[in-house]
């Protein structure tokens, strides 16, 4: 057979399993299926931006978008309940479209109406700002197009980006404490000696991937997600409470980042330049300084995310449903 | 062939996430819906910036989707912790 069909065969199966699992979990009943069923969308989603040769993304959708989310989801409910804390609303896709063919034929002409949309547009694919980054790439202090976008280009998209992170964690301290999560049995061996071994290399991973953003794939995005799944790893193994008492490192690990990229924008005003504006000289050191910051901050705020509530130790008069309160 | 594939995926799947987000009313269903949204969202920018086989994708448009995926996350974190602390003032004003 042509390599070029099969191919073409493995975008069909693709892109056919997207859709036909999307439906499904939101049409499944039963959440817990629905859950896993997203993070096997997730999987499958990064398969496909590595198909469409989007590495960076692949890396962050693989960590982020079915691990990190995955485990969220699948500790939400833990503490929810099977029926996702909301009994009352039992509806899912199938039970309210009382004839699913109409939504799925609405559904269809939408899809198809906004393709054609696009081509009649004249956005054909391809054309983007692809050239003005390249003839510029050797300006921004790094090699590597994706962290020129990132960390130089666009950079005040990305500082904002931080802050909107630091408000998330935020947003969730501001809603009071919250059950934490404990673990139920102190680790196990197995447990114990996976820690050991996979911290210290995720740890490695995170900073090589942070270094090799300057050239190649990766960057603070990438490895603070990697740093993330460390963090979560070690808060499941009732880490949490070593953390606690260094609660002022974590408040610090948490600003680091957008602490550390205002600093930087605002310096170079000084220097007589603009708000991040770098200089072509120096820049790539300076990327570096603010992405080592970011990869600390982001890996603590996914970290935080996950584990909520906020550092305060005193619990709860507060009902802890299905969690060891902690004497 | 490729990119209009995925483009015309990323429509579908923001069309089915879309109509769960406004019709189901359960909240856990609902951010599951928002992130098959976001997903089609972000499929459309790719399929966009695909340049070709063995050409990496648009720089620019893969560090807006970058972007957006670690955003949703922290979306998604935020978004069930205000489930669960819904959850429980709904229980604390039933048992009172």
């Amino acid at each position: 057979m042509d390599a070029t069909l099969i191919i073409h065969t493995l975008d069909l199966l693709l892109a056919l399993g997207l859709v036909v699992l999307a439906w499904s979990l939101l049409a499944s009943r039963d959440l817990f299926r629905a859950v896993v069923q997203f993070i096997v969308f997730g999987l499958l989603l990064a398969l496909v931006w590595g198909r469409l040769n989007a590495p960076d993304v692949a890396l962050t959708e693989a960590a982020i978008g079915a691990g990190l989310t995955g485990a969220l989801l699948l500790t939400a409910l833990s503490r929810l309940g099977s029926d996702g804390g909301d009994a009352a609303c039992r509806y899912t896709l199938r039970e309210l479209a009382s004839t699913p063919q109409v939504l799925a034929v609405v559904l269809l002409a939408l899809a198809v109406a906004g393709w054609v949309a696009f081509v009649a547009l004249g956005t054909s694919p391809g054309a983007g700002l692809y050239h003005s980054v390249h003839e510029r790439l050797s300006h921004s202090g790094v090699s590597h197009p994706v962290t020129a976008v990132l960390l130089n280009f666009r950079a005040y998209d990305t500082l904002l980006e931080v802050a909107v992170l630091a408000a998330a964690v935020i947003g969730v301290w501001s809603l009071g404490r919250m059950p934490l999560i404990t673990p139920l049995h102190p680790p196990g061996e197995v447990l114990r000696l996976l820690i050991t071994l996979l911290i210290p290399l995720a740890v490695l991973v995170a900073g090589y991937l942070l270094w090799a953003g300057g050239h190649g794939p990766g960057g603070a995005f990438q490895g603070g997600a990697v740093l993330a799944a460390a963090g979560v790893l070690w808060v499941l193994a009732g880490g949490r409470r070593i953390s606690h008492r260094h609660e002022w490192q974590t408040r610090v690990m948490l600003i680091l980042g957008p602490e550390v990229f205002c600093l930087v924008a605002m310096g170079m005003v000084a220097f007589g330049r603009h708000v991040l504006e770098y200089g072509s000289a120096r820049a790539g050191a300076w990327i570096l300084l603010i992405e080592g910051a970011a990869l600390l901050s982001i890996g603590a705020i996914l970290t935080s995310l996950f584990s909520g509530g906020g550092p305060i130790i005193d619990l709860p008069k507060w009902r802890v449903r299905g969690y060891r309160q902690r004497p | 062939m490729t990119s209009s594939l995925y483009l015309f995926t990323g429509f579908a799947l923001f069309g089915i996430g879309l109509a769960a987000t406004i019709m189901v009313g359960h909240w856990v269903r609902k951010i599951l819906a928002l992130n098959v949204m976001g997903s089609g969202v972000f499929l459309v920018m790719i399929a966009l910036g695909y340049r070709g086989p063995g050409l990496a994708a648009d720089p620019v448009l893969q560090a807006l989707v970058l972007t957006g995926i670690v955003v949703s996350v922290c979306t998604t974190a935020l978004g069930l912790w205000l489930v669960t602390r819904l959850r429980d003032s709904a229980d604390e004003g039933s048992s009172a």
